[in-house]
């Protein structure tokens, strides 16, 4: 077999890309996690250690102190942050999956006229940026009071994760095989029934990968986030993080921890659901 | 590119003749396929389809948040004239092309690289690739924060090894030059982007099959023909794909620059067409002004787009 000599590269070019490769990828973040065990007197060491000197677990749990990191009536805004940052992401998510999957299903198995263009129409509306339609979107929910607001970020979040549930969920329904649900009807069972009953748990795998895909790109978001929140009432992580590092004197130890820590989950997450993670990108799912 | 909708044929067969169809009683199939339809229409109509049009409106009139008394008149054209003539526009613009041109190539080149690699057959090749989601998965924002630590010029740990390697003598001050706040504002973006790129070419080269490699080595060919001659022509399609993706996503960067900088600075040498826009609209308040910018933005990403799906449909579907 030809793979035993490496398909396009000798075993000793590999073993120096890999060597590149890694240490491309994983340096930084490996500088990272260092600069989140040290205090901060051995992070401000001059010259840079390479190796932490004075290692501590302190900020993980100093960041959750209101003083630590930005206090807010007497919370710590770390913590209100990651607070909003999750409940926005779940409610986003609902309500992306179920417009979506429903609309997805539609076009998957009933004829809809222009359908191609339709779907195409929504693909290309989630590549849209923010700005193209932020100042309309900003004067509507000033309008409707809702800026500083959950509600407006979730409303604001379904205009890029609505249309790639419907983009990835029309394609997961049509790769399904249509046999079980003709054997429903025969069954029985109404065109409304056979949707929930049997293609939706025939789906579940991709319902899943959709729903983390759209959960990581809401966790990321900060274009909109800046402009409709002012408060901790709404702000999420992403703001919290770009307002600390705004400050005049950074306490770079609590800063490094909590993106460190508002990373874990899509960290954890994309290493679980590593295989899903290709077909979302294809459809342009991460927002650059 | 799998599960694209567009790779399958629309509508298997005609409902009437296989199971599916519609019985007395029941919804007629296009009834309930609107009304299935109907929710994701309504919500994409009002924060999508109404924006569109309103900023549109808006682009066409002056208004000034700040001085509110002047009302919001109708004045044709004349923001998209009056931004024509602004330098600064035509810097962001620059700006824009400089950052996203430089970007998607190192993307390509290093992402092409990284792919060819994890396209090997060794031990720990899984663990290889789930590397590549540490950057991919960071936050876009810790990435700033990263990135601004890395590049502290005190503490940062760039220059420390620069200078430990000697390339440097005194630390430099990378976020304050107006040549290399955009450069390193590209490397630390790339850094993060280059999975996205690596896992979709990746995913090209997979289905390549491994006879043509032999078939090309009993015939003698080295490495270098291999790639240029069977894995760079069957890669085409996804490069072209990959490649207007990104570039739609560098086109908007934003987020990086704002961590960064705070200001698209210094001098606005960072200060790209959606920091233009951000600026004029929501620190000056020219509500009509920034609404012609975002259509000028707008259509160009429309074309951007309309060629990633005309790639994706004629290239890929095949």
């Amino acid at each position: 077999m030809a793979t035993r000599r490496g398909l396009l590269l000798s075993p000793r070019a590999r073993n120096v890309l890999l060597g590149v490769y890694l240490l491309f990828t994983l340096l930084p973040i490996v500088w990272l996690f260092l600069s989140t065990i040290q205090t901060q007197a051995s992070l401000l060491t001059m010259p840079v250690q390479f190796v932490p000197r004075e290692v501590t677990l302190s900020n993980y749990t100093d960041i959750f102190k209101p003083a630590a990191f930005g206090e807010n009536s007497g919370q710590s805004t770390f913590l209100l942050s990651l607070r909003n940052s999750l409940i926005v992401t779940i409610s986003t998510t609902l309500i992306a999956m179920f417009l979506g999957t429903l609309a997805a299903y539609a076009f998957a198995r009933f004829n809809i006229p222009q359908k191609r263009t339709l779907l195409l129409i929504v693909l290309g509306s989630q590549l849209l940026p923010a700005v193209s339609i932020i100042i309309p979107l900003f004067r509507m929910f000033k309008s409707a009071s809702l800026l500083d607001t959950l509600a407006s970020l979730a409303l604001a979040y379904t205009t890029f994760s609505v249309p790639f549930v419907v983009w990835i969920m029309a394609g997961y329904f049509q790769s399904i095989p249509i046999e079980l649900e003709e054997a429903a009807r025969i069954d029985g069972a109404s065109r409304f029934q056979t949707f929930v009953r049997v293609a939706l748990p025939l789906a579940a795998p991709g319902l899943g990968a959709t729903a983390i895909f759209t959960m990581l790109n809401v966790w990321d978001e900060f274009f909109f986030a800046l402009i409709f929140t002012s408060t901790y009432v709404s702000k999420t992580v992403p703001i919290a993080l770009a307002e600390f590092i705004g400050r005049h004197s950074v306490n770079w130890g609590m800063l490094v921890t909590g993106g460190f820590i508002a990373s874990l989950p899509p960290i954890l997450l994309s290493l679980v659901f590593y295989r899903y993670i290709v077909s979302g990108l294809a459809a342009g799912g991460v927002k650059g | 590119m799998a599960q694209s909708p567009l790779t399958l044929k629309p509508s298997p067969s005609p409902p009437r003749e296989r199971g599916l169809g519609g019985r007395k009683g029941e919804l007629s199939e296009r009834a309930l396929g609107l009304f299935m339809l109907a929710p994701m229409a309504i919500v994409l109509l009002l924060v999508i389809a109404y924006p569109l049009a309103d900023s549109f409106w808006l682009s066409l009139h002056r208004m000034n948040l700040t001085r509110p008394e002047q009302g919001t008149p109708f004045i044709g054209l004349e923001n998209y004239l009056f931004a024509f003539r602004q330098p600064a526009f035509w810097y962001s613009i620059e700006r824009t092309l400089y950052f996203t041109l430089v970007s998607v190539a190192l993307e390509l080149a290093l992402g092409l690289l990284f792919a060819v690699l994890l396209n090997e057959m060794f031990r720990g090749n899984l663990l290889a690739r789930l590397a590549m989601i540490f950057p991919w998965a960071l936050l876009t924002v810790a990435n700033g924060v990263l990135w601004a630590w890395i590049l502290n010029p005190s503490y940062g740990v760039l220059n420390a090894l620069l200078m430990w390697i000697g390339v440097l003598q005194e630390p430099k001050q990378w976020l304050s030059d107006t040549f290399w706040t955009m450069n390193v504002i590209i490397l630390a973006d790339a850094w993060k982007t280059v999975p996205n790129m690596t896992l979709l070419l990746l995913a090209g080269m997979q289905p390549i099959s491994h006879d043509l490699f032999e078939a090309a080595e009993v015939d003698g060919a080295s490495h270098w023909q291999k790639f240029t001659r069977i894995t760079l022509p069957l890669l085409r399609p996804v490069i072209l794909v990959s490649v207007a993706l990104r570039t739609i996503g560098a086109f908007r960067v934003f987020d990086i620059i704002y961590v960064l900088t705070g200001n698209g600075g210094p001098a606005d040498s960072t200060k790209v067409i959606s920091f233009y826009n951000y600026d004029q609209a929501f620190r000056f308040l020219y509500f009509g002004y920034g609404a012609a910018i975002s259509w000028l933005i707008t259509a160009f990403m429309l074309i951007l787009i309309v060629i990633y799906v005309r790639l994706l449909r004629t290239e890929v579907v095949q």
